[in-house]
């Protein structure tokens, strides 16, 4: 099966039912892409499927192959986003926040200035144990300034 | 976990006297700039905490686990102040357990009870300090001056006529002299401390390139889920491989103490593997247990005396005369941790040696107990911090299931294995915050204020039956049972406090803030009934009982301040305020709260005034208080974990909710300037918060809800004339 990674072609053999996500951290050696509960329900798994959020926890293998995945390695480091992240400091223990910048990212490209409603109609799917919402809402405004590519 | 007490200098020189070098551990442990560790040939090690390299880069070496609170940033501050190096050359390493890592004045390394800076900022302070002097000492024998004409500044060493060395140039020099022993510190106004700087450990954590013990992966790694018992305490009797044994990638199931271990060669086929089972249970008496029969039990305890944790004046017999008193009885759920990350742990074992990669706040008693569980020496087994995705106290668990568990896989397959717990697992898994039942009766004096408070408290021991229970219970009494509560700053001339100590098989576990987490609410709920009883203003009848404490009556002044705290509010919105003296830190928190017909509540506004004496990094500070506030509000909203048949019926985040981006509200915080020493600010943020929104939803609606969580059925059921 051929997988379309962050602009690269990985060749994998593995079970078709298997989620995207464990192909990737399992398979591509992607760790960005977190495990949080395996159903859907925390977003710590996002990555973009032609552009699109989604949950790679609940995500077949089979259904992705050949369509556009990116994941937060392959956000670049100078991404409107990641800068804004780190401006406001978003982080805290950090094992929510590559599954928040995707989604972040993929709110940018659609509505390039969130209103607070268009944030909490995006974002209200990726927990933050943390609780760093405050700050990533701070940094979605930021970013918004300067666009998002993806 | 207790407060801080100062640093003991012979461990101080003793830590100085490890050798040098040597500590760069495995790339995959947590570390800040990779390409500054890459070059650090460690040519200036001066004590256990500190490696100069020689091109100037530094590496401050931190034996606290990174679990959200910034340490990786906070503790490198403080050495790197007293340094005076160029904080741009700053680079952090975990620590490994040795000795020299732990806690000051304890024997294990342990992250938690808020005390991360409030223990670490004399020790590394003056590990900054020795280094400082002998880059000075070796600079003045170089330039054949005194060492008082030299001075460090950003990195170098400058002496008179505009000489200058940079550290790096001198650490090979430097760490030919003498430690001092007693290196004094710079003091004055720091150039870091108290400075917002950015956290070191960000990067990695935006790019994905942190390595969380769930990342960790060796080449010929298997994964493991394990069966674990569907109610507490139950037993293996027979299972069946075959179905599981039968799937591609599916290694061997093997029974361990935990339950059957499903090896495979991913995580899919292991969750595959394990639904596959059949596995026959000895469930034991385990599955007797239910939530409402174990309510009606600590109810019905709590009309009996339990053992006297406080007595002050004579309570029962000022209440036997009052003309009128108030009653009531609270209620808290267990609660789980429920970290980001679900556990795991890595483990290689081999015949005599035991590599151990996992996000772990009690390195040493998990290093100890994996010894045991292996048949090594605990100096036989390396156990490497990674990043923890949130701690909040699971991950320091006396008993060291998650890392006991691997450690029996990792025997019975002979092969460097990894075991992860699905969320269901965590959630189900036990070590929860204890469930709690309160009464109380009260009476009030001529002007209104208390006069006598008698309060028995019912639940678990968190310390009972472990390594901690020597030091902790005095008297049948666990302290953390009834802080908040036995200890009280509240004036009450007549005040009693009891506790009932239950046993159960649900094990229960330090759970942020520990027993704050439930006396806050308690006290501060009833104190607010007291208030509004008398009719008088709660943040003014609070200061009238505060008197004598004047670092509390700050924050709650500050916060009152801030919030508006008496100015109309918006039509449908009440305020409530509370306040916590905890882990060395005050903080008050005014909520702004609405409610809607259907008991749906929503919180606005969090206004939270800190003081937590002297501060290292205000943001991370302040990101610590946000964190407490939602962390403490997804469980006065949402949380609870109950038993129906003794089967937890949560199990992930569908029936164990969190606060999301759409539920959290607005949080400004306040921070007093101070100059008192250190307080702890991880756990601090949470107390208040469920008690301050129970306090407004009551301002607005005149519902008093007195069991913890704030459903719209709780809410309902509380409605006057209700009950
Ligand atoms: S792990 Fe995929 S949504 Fe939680
Ligand atoms: S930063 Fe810890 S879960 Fe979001």
């Amino acid at each position: 099966m051929i997988l379309v990674v962050n602009g690269k072609e990985h060749a994998v053999k593995v079970d078709p039912e298997t989620p995207l996500l464990w192909v990737l951290r399992e398979q591509l050696g992607l760790t960005g892409s977190k495990f949080g509960c395996g159903e859907g329900l925390c977003g710590a798994c996002t990555v973009l499927i032609d552009g699109a959020p989604q949950r790679s926890c609940v995500t077949p293998v089979k259904d992705v192959q050949g369509k556009r995945i990116v994941t937060i390695e392959g956000i670049a480091a100078d991404h409107p986003v990641k800068k804004a992240w780190l401006a406001e400091e978003a982080s805290q223990c950090g094992y929510c926040q590559p599954g928040q910048i995707v989604a972040a990212v993929a709110l940018l490209k659609e509505k390039p200035r969130p209103t607070d409603a268009d944030i909490d109609a995006a974002m209200s799917g990726n927990l933050c144990r943390c609780g760093t919402y405050g700050r990533i809402r701070r940094a979605i405004h930021t970013a918004a300034g300067t666009g998002g590519k993806p | 976990m207790s407060a801080n007490q100062g640093m003991n200098r012979r461990q101080f020189i003793v830590s100085s006297a490890l050798a040098g070098g040597g500590l760069l551990l495995a790339c995959q442990l947590p570390f800040g700039r990779r390409d500054l560790l890459a070059a650090t040939g460690s040519a200036f090690a001066p004590n256990a905490f500190l490696r100069i390299a020689a091109d100037g880069r530094v590496t401050v070496i931190v034996n606290k686990s990174e679990m959200g609170q910034g340490v990786y940033t906070s503790l490198p501050m403080l050495v790197a102040e007293e340094l005076c190096c160029d904080w741009s050359m700053v680079a952090f390493q975990a620590s490994p357990v040795a000795p020299q890592y732990n806690r000051v004045s304890a024997p294990i390394m342990v992250t938690g009870g808020s005390s991360s800076v409030r223990t670490e900022w004399e020790r590394l302070s003056l590990a900054g300090a020795a280094a400082r002097e002998m880059l000075i000492a070796a600079a003045a024998r170089q330039w054949q001056v005194a060492p008082s004409q030299c001075r460090a500044e950003n990195g170098a060493i400058l002496g008179p006529g505009g000489k200058k060395l940079g550290f790096g140039a001198l650490a090979a020099k430097a760490a030919a002299l003498p430690v001092p022993k007693k290196p004094k510190l710079k003091g004055g106004a720091g150039t870091l401390l108290g400075k917002p700087l950015h956290r070191l450990d960000s990067p990695a954590k935006i790019n994905g390139a942190a390595i969380f013990g769930i990342d960790v992966s060796v080449p010929g790694m298997l994964t493991c889920v394990i069966a674990r018992p569907p109610v507490f305490g139950a037993k293996v009797k027979a299972f069946d491989p075959a179905g599981a044994l039968a799937l591609s990638g599916v290694r061997q199931v093997v029974a361990v103490d935990a339950g059957v271990a499903v090896v495979a060669d991913g995580y899919w086929p292991a969750l595959k593997g394990r639904a596959a089972l059949t596995i026959e249970w000895d469930e034991g008496d385990g599955a007797a247990l239910s939530t409402p029969s174990m309510r009606a039990e600590y109810a019905r305890l709590s009309e009996t005396p339990g053992l006297v944790a406080r007595r002050e004046g004579d309570a029962a017999a000022t209440l036997a005369s009052a003309s009128r008193r108030f009653d009531a009885q609270y209620e808290v759920p267990y609660l789980a941790h429920a970290t980001m990350e679900p556990l795991n742990c890595f483990v290689d074992l081999k015949a005599d040696s035991c590599l151990i990669r996992t996000g772990s706040q009690f390195q040493t008693v998990d290093r100890d107990a994996a010894a045991r569980a292996a048949g090594l020496k605990p100096e036989q087994v390396t156990l490497e911090t990674t990043f923890l995705g949130g701690g909040f106290g699971r991950r320091a668990n006396p008993d060291s299931d998650f890392v006991v568990q691997a450690v029996q896989v990792a025997a019975a397959v002979r092969r460097p294995v990894k075991v992860i717990w699905s969320r269901e697992d965590d959630m189900r898994g036990g070590y929860y915050r204890p469930m709690w039942h309160d009464r109380i009766s009260a009476c009030l004096d001529g002007r209104g204020m208390p006069l006598a408070w008698l309060h028995r408290i019912v639940g678990q021991s968190i310390v009972a039956g472990t390594a901690f229970e020597k030091g902790m219970v005095k008297d049948g009494i666990d302290r953390t049972s009834v802080e908040g509560a036995a200890d009280t700053p509240y004036r009450i001339p007549n005040l009693q406090v009891e506790l009932h100590t239950t046993k159960s098989r649900v094990p229960v576990l330090w759970w942020r803030s520990v027993g704050y987490s439930h006396t806050g609410f308690v006290m501060e709920s009833f104190l607010d009934e007291l208030a509004h009883a008398a009719g008088q203003d709660p943040y003014h009848y609070r200061r009238a009982l505060l008197k004598e404490h004047p670092r509390i009556l700050k924050v709650l002044d500050l916060a009152a301040g801030k919030s508006g705290w008496g100015a109309p509010l918006a039509k449908g919105r009440g305020r409530g305020i509370a306040v916590q003296e905890c882990f060395g830190s005050y903080v008050a928190q005014v909520a702004e709260v609405s409610v809607d017909v259907k008991g749906e509540v929503t919180v606005h506004r969090v206004v939270c005034a800190l003081d937590c004496g002297k501060v290292v990094n205000p943001d991370t500070v302040k990101a610590q208080m946000e964190s407490g506030i939602a962390f403490g509000l997804s469980a006065a909203l949402y949380g609870a974990i109950t038993l129906k048949k003794g089967r937890v019926e949560q199990g992930n985040f569908d029936s164990y909710p969190l606060v999301a981006m759409n539920a959290m509200p607005k949080v400004e915080v306040h921070i007093v300037a101070s100059v008192d020493p250190p307080g702890g600010v991880g756990e601090p943020g949470v107390p208040p918060i469920a008690p301050a929104v129970a306090n407004a939803l009551f301002a607005v609606s005149g519902i008093r809800v007195r069991s913890l969580p704030l459903t719209p059925e709780n809410v309902l059921a509380a409605r006057p004339g209700k009950a």
